[in-house]
């Protein structure tokens, strides 16, 4: 395992200041838009409930700024963060939260199923580990057909526990397949310390295979995307696959509905990591410090930011949703209403 | 026409759709050198190579998996799963994953995924190796499920397969790879959700799937020499299921069973008898009786396992009393 040790932060290089401008908005664009997230949920406007990727943003943002639109994501049921930063947009995502039938599932998917196909995001899964196969067979078809995208496959410190993983490693590594598992450790398998349902180190269940892997600090974009650029580069050469371990922290509860969670974790460490290691805040100094931005465009970049996600919320809870007719449309390809055949 | 086995008309069913699409490969245990403990991928590797004819390791849901990812994103994988058995193992990434992966994304994502398996039992291959799983699957929304009842079917309906665009499940009868049909040299493929009425009959309707069409020939045969005239009906895929055909035939003969060698509780039988007794009651002079596997695991003495599947002569006993006017109940 090679672990990326936190470095005195880098020179900013100017001509990668628009780069290192639209991470720091894409990271911001991923908080803003689960802050209205988090208020549909609180004020009963959204069916459902919903898992939040806040605190995690470096480590969507720095891996998807490695990508392009051909390369493929699968993503986990806390997927907004990978999903904003794979490039949708914030109306047809609410859209999708609410139900309502201009998302990106037409309804159908909501929070934990959103796939956004036009920028190759193949979607949320609500199995926990359950696009590790998806992700992984993207990479053999990619490999099959002779086509160079990346697919990158990111998951949770608490799918590391299912079997699949180490089924689809065994094969990616077998078949030398172009395929990066991110695993996202944000310390908690749900409500449960990962120390306690890991035993031994992450990255070495993937070295077990002879996948190369690394652990990085996920509140750190900027490291993030230095190693997500070379792997993916590496990965698009047939170097592939690799293993990164991002540690981050999430900032709310397993969902947005558990509040009361002292018995697993303490409003000290929560605060620890919201004060210190804050990968908005980070970024947002080390932009100011380097002469990238000003705070004012920083903060003029933040109110539009929000503006925007109040417009695209204002814009979903006006929409339409989907008709009653749609309920049986999408089971098959084919088949426009799938209930009624015979009938 | 010639004749060829269940076996060699898969393997030309599959030879033929990859020369004409590059997409199509298969993914499996044992698919490659082995060709299958069945042999019935033999002398594919040697044409497509191993690119395209892929020896998975011992890991049913992580080469399903794979076979969901490369679907979704323009391949068309057809996955070998040896023994229908090992179905179970595969049921998060097919029945989570792809049959739901359109549906879940609002019709934007397909995915194009052949399961081959089988199915059968009276191999004398125990609990764990011999069943019939058809109805698991064709539970699940999203999934469409083939059932060849000889090789003409079976290459008919995995050319079909292929070609369609949501996840097929195909079952073959493994007992039956080695029996000859007429199979043409021509091209042909079998639209899904199109019965094959394989006898005609006036007095009963014999509705029978895979394995047990040639039970119910027999029956059918055994019948006419009493008297009774038995028409035979394939439906060849239960998903989607012709309806339209299995109801005619009943109003015009008034009595019916339905037979398949799943078990019979909560399985394929049942489903089909609950439609025709929604849908023609009143046509009906008759209860529809189910016949489907005993509902035990498959058990490995033979003496035992005979006792577990339908059977011509049970088929046929069984014709005879509803004929007769016996109230009988689907034991």
């Amino acid at each position: 395992m090679t672990s990326m040790k936190a470095t005195p932060e880098p020179q900013a290089d100017r001509s990668n200041a628009e780069r290192y401008l639209r991470m720091y908005r894409q990271m911001v664009r991923i908080r803003t838009f689960e802050e209205q997230a988090n208020q549909l949920y609180l004020t009963a406007r959204m069916p459902g409930l919903t898992h939040m990727y806040s605190g995690e943003e470096a480590v969507a943002v720095g891996i998807c700024e490695a990508l392009t639109d051909t390369d493929r994501i699968t993503s986990t049921h806390r997927g907004h963060g990978h999903c904003v930063a794979k490039g949708a947009e914030f109306r047809s995502m609410f859209c999708e939260l609410l139900g309502k039938a201009e998302g990106y599932c037409r309804g159908k998917g909501g929070s934990m199923h959103i796939a956004d196909q036009s920028h190759g995001n193949l979607g949320a899964n609500a199995i926990v580990g359950g696009s590790m196969g998806i992700a992984t067979g993207s990479a053999l078809r990619a490999k099959l057909f002779g086509q160079d995208d990346v697919t990158v496959c990111f998951f949770g410190d608490g799918a590391t526990a299912q079997g699949l993983l180490y089924e689809v490693m065994n094969m990616a590594a077998l078949w030398k397949l172009p395929v990066i598992y991110a695993c996202e450790n944000n310390g908690y398998s749900e409500y449960t310390k990962t120390a306690e349902i890991a035993a031994g180190s992450l990255t070495a269940r993937a070295e077990a295979f002879g996948i190369e892997a690394f652990r990085v600090d996920g509140q750190d974009v900027l490291a993030v995307n230095e190693l997500a650029e070379r792997l993916v580069a590496r990965a698009r050469r047939g170097e592939g696959p690799f293993f990164i371990e991002l540690e981050t922290y999430r900032y709310h509860g397993h969902h947005v509905g558990d509040i009361n969670r002292d018995y697993y974790r303490s409003k000290e460490e929560e605060t620890l990591w919201k004060t210190e290691r804050d990968p908005i805040i980070r970024m947002r100094a080390w932009l100011v410090e380097q002469g990238i931005a000003a705070e004012a465009e920083i903060e003029a970049m933040n109110a539009q930011i929000r503006k925007d996600a109040e417009d695209a919320v204002a814009y979903a809870e006006a929409a339409p949703y989907p008709d009653p007719s749609e309920v049986d449309m999408h089971v098959f390809t084919d088949v426009l209403h799938a209930t009624r055949i015979g009938a | 026409m010639r004749e060829i086995t269940l076996s060699q008309a898969v393997n030309e069913a599959l030879a033929e759709e990859m020369r004409r699409d590059p997409s199509v490969f298969i993914l499996g245990e044992d698919v490659a050198e082995a060709g299958t403990p069945f042999k019935v991928l033999s002398g594919l590797v040697q044409e497509f190579g191993k690119d395209r004819v892929i020896d998975t390791p011992i890991s049913e849901p992580g080469f399903m998996g794979l076979a969901v990812g490369a679907a979704m994103t323009g391949a068309r994988p057809v996955v070998d799963i040896m023994f229908g058995d090992f179905l179970f193992l595969i049921m998060d990434q097919l029945c989570n994953q792809a049959a739901k992966t359109h549906y879940m994304s609002g019709g934007k994502l397909n995915v194009p995924l052949v399961v081959r398996t089988n199915l059968g039992a009276t191999r004398r291959s125990a609990a764990q190796h011999s069943q019939s799983l058809q109805a698991l699957v064709a539970h699940i929304p999203g999934l469409k499920v083939a059932l060849p009842s000889s090789a003409y079917e079976a290459k008919g309906l995995l050319k079909t397969a292929i070609r369609d665009n949501n996840p097929v499940v195909i079952f073959e009868d493994k007992l039956m790879y080695q029996d000859k049909a007429p199979v043409p040299e021509e091209e042909y493929l079998i639209p899904f959700g199109q019965a094959n009425v394989k006898r005609e009959g006036r007095d009963i309707t014999l509705i029978a799937t895979s394995s047990m069409v040639q039970v119910a020939m027999k029956a059918a045969e055994a019948l006419a020499s009493s008297g009774i005239s038995a028409e035979v009906i394939d439906p060849r895929t239960i998903v989607p299921l012709d309806e339209a055909t299995l109801l005619a035939s009943v109003k015009k003969t008034s009595r019916a069973i339905v037979i398949d060698e799943g078990h019979q509780s909560y399985g394929v039988t049942a489903e089909i008898a609950s439609r025709l007794n929604e849908k023609a009651f009143y046509h009906l002079d008759a209860p529809v009786l189910r016949m489907g596997a005993m509902d035990v695991p498959v058990p490995f003495s033979p003496v035992l396992e005979d006792l577990t599947v339908p059977t011509p002569d049970r088929v046929a006993e069984a014709a005879r009393r509803l004929c007769a006017g016996e109230m009988i109940h689907a034991a």
